[in-house]
């Protein structure tokens, strides 16, 4: 009873944690889209300096652990250039840096399964490949990536519980914290654990939705 | 007629054209010429180069040397607002359609009319539904790509070219993707447009169509052309040409498909 009371008593501490995990987690969805998918396009149109700058880019961002990650721009690089940003918003920005590496791959994937002829169409009707690219390329390519978008989301969702190193006040913080007081701490961590259970869930559908309103009709992309 | 002459009287005209592609030469000084009513057809075994020669002349493949002429002007190959011109007025037709898959058959004509000629939606939409109407398919508007037979979507790829009115349209094989109860639909679009002096450049091993309606024939092999005149010498049964030869092979292969129907597919897509 008393635990059921504690939890109780600390769940809207613990909800309001929620706010500043997803705004981590959009957050840096937003960045890594903004980021990553100019380097997709970089990655396949762009010339041989170009692609192998983005490559460079990508290969650090995926071969960093994210907490290695964090720490280094939290206390190293920001600190460096004494920018003052809150924990939540470097987060942000680190896991957005983070997620445009990935998403970038997701993006070039999903371009390149594009037929070359639907570039070569669009040329021939004396469009410029930045028309093109713009209007036949990127619809058809970021619907193909809703799936792998969908995976991204998930991932960094999680990830985003690393955030707490730096101290970001987000659900697992706001978790632990209430958990080291009241010493409750199975039920608050399965708490926890459903509240991100709950949020990947919300995320997850609400891109397969996505994906069925923008699917084309009577296409299926064959395997 | 000389050279010279050649260029300045042809709509379209592409003059000695080579190009190497990972080290082969895939066009040997190659030339064509079209004018007003003309209907070139270009004729060869698989890989003699003649998808190459046609993207070569919108420039969709650049070239190693040559040149192109729009109406007797030289397109400056390095300026990309010169070849936008020069694609803009030059219609190209794929042989596997090229739709965007993404857009309906209405959309598909609309777009570049939009983005290259800068109408708005509903001029854009007006102008791509006529052409629908011109290729018989006013009632597909709506339909994606995906939901049309390979016939229907030809026709909307030539529908989609004929809206950016095109001085001139080439043609890579437009009816060899298709099942062959569609070649007809494609084949009397075609028909229609050559009768109202479409001056067309095309690859085709139609023979019929070739018999009846091109105006010059261009045999190519291995990137060069090797013969060239008009339909009636070269195929004519006492001709010794390479180009006769060719097509009674071709003949062969479609009576044997007529006689064993199991093997239709191999037959047709060989050719
Ligand atoms: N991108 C490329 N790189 C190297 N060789 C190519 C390329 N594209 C086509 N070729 C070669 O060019 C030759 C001509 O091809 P193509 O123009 O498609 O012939 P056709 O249309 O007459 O069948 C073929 O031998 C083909 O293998
Ligand atoms: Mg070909």
């Amino acid at each position: 009873m008393q635990t059921i009371i504690t939890i109780l008593e600390n769940m809207p501490y613990i909800l309001m944690g929620s706010f500043i995990t997803l705004y981590l987690v959009i957050g840096a969805l937003f960045i890594g889209f903004i980021i990553g998918l100019p380097l997709a396009i970089g990655q396949v149109y762009g010339s041989r300096i170009t692609r192998l700058a983005i490559s460079l880019y990508v290969w650090f961002f995926r071969g960093v652990p994210i907490l290695l990650l964090l720490f280094l721009f939290y206390f190293g690089i920001f600190n460096l250039i004494s920018i003052n940003l809150d924990v939540a918003t470097v987060s942000c920005i680190v896991l957005g840096l983070a997620s445009s590496a990935y998403q970038s791959q997701i993006f070039r994937g999903s371009i390149q399964s594009i037929p070359y002829g639907q570039l070569k169409a669009g040329r021939a009707l004396g469009m410029t490949d930045s028309q093109s690219i713009r209007s036949i390329i990127l619809p058809q390519a970021l619907r193909l990536s809703i799936p792998g978008w969908s995976n991204e989301y998930s991932i960094l969702l999680k990830d985003s519980a690393l955030c707490f190193a730096l101290g970001a006040p987000d659900i697992m913080a706001r978790t632990h914290f209430v958990a080291s007081r009241t010493y409750e701490y199975l039920p608050l961590y399965i708490t926890a654990a459903f509240l991100y259970f709950l949020i990947t869930l919300a995320g997850v559908r609400l891109l397969r939705y996505l994906e069925r309103r923008f699917a084309i009709a009577g296409y299926t992309l064959s395997a | 007629m000389t050279n010279e002459n050649n260029i300045k009287n042809a709509l379209l005209s592409a003059q000695n054209i080579s190009v190497t592609l990972g080290n082969r030469l895939i066009l040997n000084d190659v030339s064509i010429s079209v004018g007003a009513g003309d209907l070139k057809v270009l004729i060869g075994p698989s890989g003699a180069g003649k998808s190459t020669f046609l993207q070569c002349i919108n420039q969709l493949i650049p070239t190693d040397s040559g040149s192109i002429y729009l109406e007797g002007e030289r397109i400056n190959m390095a300026n990309n607002a010169s070849l936008c011109h020069l694609r803009q007025n030059v219609g190209m037709i794929f042989q596997d359609f090229n739709l965007f898959d993404h857009l309906t058959a209405v959309e598909n004509i609309s777009l570049a009319l939009r983005k290259v000629r800068n109408l708005s939606k509903e001029d854009a939409n007006d102008r791509a539904r006529k052409e629908l109407n011109r290729v018989g398919l006013a009632n597909r508007a709506g339909l994606y790509p995906a939901q049309l037979s390979g016939g229907q979507k030809q026709r909307v790829a030539i529908a989609r070219a004929l809206a950016m009115d095109p001085k001139v349209l080439l043609l890579d094989e437009p009816t060899s993707a298709l099942d062959p109860e569609l070649v007809g639909e494609v084949l009397a679009v075609i028909n229609d447009l050559a009768a109202h002096g479409m001056p067309m450049i095309m690859a085709t091993h139609q023979m019929d169509f070739v018999r009846s309606l091109a105006t010059e024939v261009l045999f190519m092999e291995s990137g060069s052309i090797i013969e060239q005149d008009k339909p009636h010498v070269l195929l004519a049964s006492t001709s010794k040409s390479r180009t006769l030869d060719f097509c009674s092979k071709l003949n062969n292969l479609r009576q044997v498909a007529e006689h064993s129907p199991e093997i239709t597919c191999t037959a047709n897509s060989n050719t």
